[in-house]
């Protein structure tokens, strides 16, 4: 468990991070989600004592981190995957942690094996290409095989094999009962491993709520159609008084709906249906509406909407209801 | 799908390891210290680079004194020569103290140590005790391996005594090591590998450089002071029974006492820095 109280950051003017208060609670993933440069390193690096906070206290299993005597049999953590000694090699880079904590010896071949290192176990780590960089950061955090883990962006620059084995493995370190706290400024990666959901902007808490819950009230899910009589379609829709958008490419959107009603309501008619499928809004999209008025870095200039230019925030609540 | 079923039930019981907790302490760090020192190829080569300016420096005076056949020695010894092969030995050592810190910061690797070992006051302490045995053993070693064949190669200067021979071998030893541990606390002050390497290099040589250009006679005594304290002529004070530069300037074991208060000045004010900051 960890619990951050009125945690802020403050450099001259700027806050980075700002009275943040939550709790990370154990045997689940928490997703700690939000823009670039929304505080959430900040957060980390006080959470394990690296950066002092202005004001605020964070507290791992009820100590301060600097209480703790052999921290690396609390808590592991990916921080950032470059954090070696390029000239050492890996084995010897982990060696020298474990000794720190009095972790036996054999538990760096362990946990070398663990994340498919073993082969490369003695070459220097600075040949290492991104992908191993990151697995020999994830070794340093599993090496006291520690009741909490904090990875920061570990998915970042991997390819899709990679991605997969780093949420398996956070799955079933949760599944142990671990506690995990994993950040992204990726919304869809969130949804595929985290449980909870913790969201900051500009520093500040934005939504502190479990992953079913985000889901159910940020997503709009609606039927999609698509058919050769799209007219006779949309006439028959109509007249059973549902709203049939078109919503491009021949196809017709429907709210509140579901496909089983509207592919009965098709075949009684004897309507040609080349598709008819269920569809959810992108989480990401609402994690943007959430976000927009705290995103720090907007790219001016451009459009992304492709209409006209439009002042301010180019995505978020003014372009989304134009 | 069975994913969605796992989620919504938070495991009842929390994590615990097979790995038994043991009371990590001061000792641990060292021997994490050491891990690190000795599997960098940056120790080997400042070190060995030491040991090779050591021993042809030191051998090369002695060798050309005794071919001379010097008569002027008066009641200095030949251990005096190990001078000549110290000076140039400090760079390395500077060189070495300074990144065995620096090069954490400019790898990242600092923050790596500071998480697994939180208490800054056992990473610094660790740091300069692996780093002073280390290169006390080796100059003490190797400066009483020239010093002998030094005294058997020049017959012409005095013998020389046990209080020489301890200076010349434990005395330079520790006095490398200390202005390594100077250089060790300046790595830390200023993060930055090249930036703490010249402004050490500067330490050693400049004062007695400007000295040399100090022609006007309202800086006498600034110039005299120079001469006195800089870094070089306190290592020929180490091999001088009496003063060298002026009536009341160190000689003997006072170097080393000098270089020695100034490091652990540096070393607190590294601590208090390390402590304070954000790494």
């Amino acid at each position: 468990m960890i619990e951050l109280e009125g945690l802020t950051k403050r450099y001259g003017a700027k806050t980075a991070v700002d009275h943040l208060s939550f709790q990370v609670r154990p045997g689940v993933i928490t997703g700690f989600l939000g823009p670039n440069g929304a505080g959430k390193s900040t957060t980390m690096r006080m959470m394990l004592d690296l950066d002092n906070p202005t004001s605020g206290t964070v507290r791992i299993d009820g100590k301060h981190y600097r209480e703790l005597q052999e921290p690396l049999k609390y808590i592991g953590a990916l921080l950032d995957a470059k954090a070696m000694n390029g000239g050492r090699s890996a084995y010897n880079n982990l060696l020298c942690l474990a000794q720190s904590n009095r972790i036996p010896e054999r538990r760096v071949s362990e946990v070398l094996d663990l994340v498919g290192l073993t082969p490369v176990a003695r070459k220097k780590s600075k040949g290492f290409s991104l992908g191993m960089g990151q697995r020999l950061g994830i070794a340093s955090a599993l090496l006291g095989d520690p009741e909490i883990l904090m990875f920061d962006e570990p998915v970042n620059g991997l390819d899709p094999e990679g991605i997969h084995w780093i949420r398996n493995l956070m799955k079933a370190l949760a599944a142990e009962g671990r506690t995990i706290f994993v950040s992204s400024h990726l919304m869809s990666e969130m949804a595929l491993t985290a449980d909870h959901l913790i969201v900051i902007g500009q520093g500040k808490l934005l939504a502190d709520t479990s992953m079913a819950d985000f889901i159910q009230e940020n997503s709009r899910s609606y039927v999609r159609l698509r058919s050769p009589q799209q007219e006779r379609l949309r006439d028959l829709l109509h007249a059973h008084g549902f709203i049939a958008v078109e919503a491009g490419n021949g196809t017709l959107e429907v709210d509140g709906a579901t496909t089983e009603k509207l592919g009965e309501l098709a075949a009684e008619n004897g309507l040609v249906l080349h598709e008819l499928s269920s569809q959810r809004a992108s989480l990401e999209e609402a994690f943007m509406q959430m976000t927009a008025s705290a995103v720090e870095y907007h790219a001016h200039g451009t459009d992304v909407h492709g209409g006209a230019p439009a002042p301010g925030p180019q995505w978020g609540t003014t372009s989304q209801g134009a | 799908m069975t994913a969605p079923a796992q989620h919504h039930a938070p495991a009842p019981h929390s994590y615990v390891s097979p790995i038994p907790v043991r009371r990590a302490h001061l000792g641990d760090a060292l021997a994490s210290e050491w891990t690190k020192i000795r599997s960098v190829r940056s120790t080997l080569w400042t070190l060995g680079v030491m040991v090779l300016l050591m021993v042809a420096i030191g051998l090369g005076v002695a060798a050309i004194a005794a071919n001379a056949g010097e008569q002027g020695m008066g009641d200095e010894s030949a251990l005096g020569f190990g001078f000549f092969g110290m000076l140039p030995a400090s760079i390395c050592v500077i060189t070495l103290g300074v990144l065995t810190i620096a090069s954490e910061y400019g790898t990242g690797m600092i923050r790596t140590t500071l998480t697994a070992c939180p208490s800054r006051a056992r990473v610094l302490t660790a740091k300069a005790i692996v780093f002073f045995l280390l290169v006390f053993t080796v100059t003490t070693v190797v400066a009483a391996l020239v010093g002998a064949v030094q005294v058997a190669l020049v017959d012409a200067a005095d013998t020389p005594t046990t209080g020489e021979w301890l200076r010349a071998t434990v005395g330079a030893g520790g006095y490398l090591a200390m202005l390594g541990l100077l250089s060790l606390a300046l790595g830390t002050l200023i993060r930055h590998s090249a930036g703490a390497i010249t402004v050490m290099i500067g330490v050693l040589l400049l004062p007695l450089v400007a000295a040399m250009f100090m022609f006007s006679e309202a800086l006498k005594s600034v110039q005299e002071w120079l001469f006195t304290y800089a870094i070089p002529s306190q290592m020929i004070a180490l091999y001088a029974a009496r003063p060298p530069f002026g009536d009341d300037g160190p000689s003997g074991w006072e170097p080393l006492l000098i270089m020695t208060g100034v490091a652990g000045v540096a070393l607190a004010g590294a601590f208090s820095l390390l402590n304070s900051r954000d790494v």
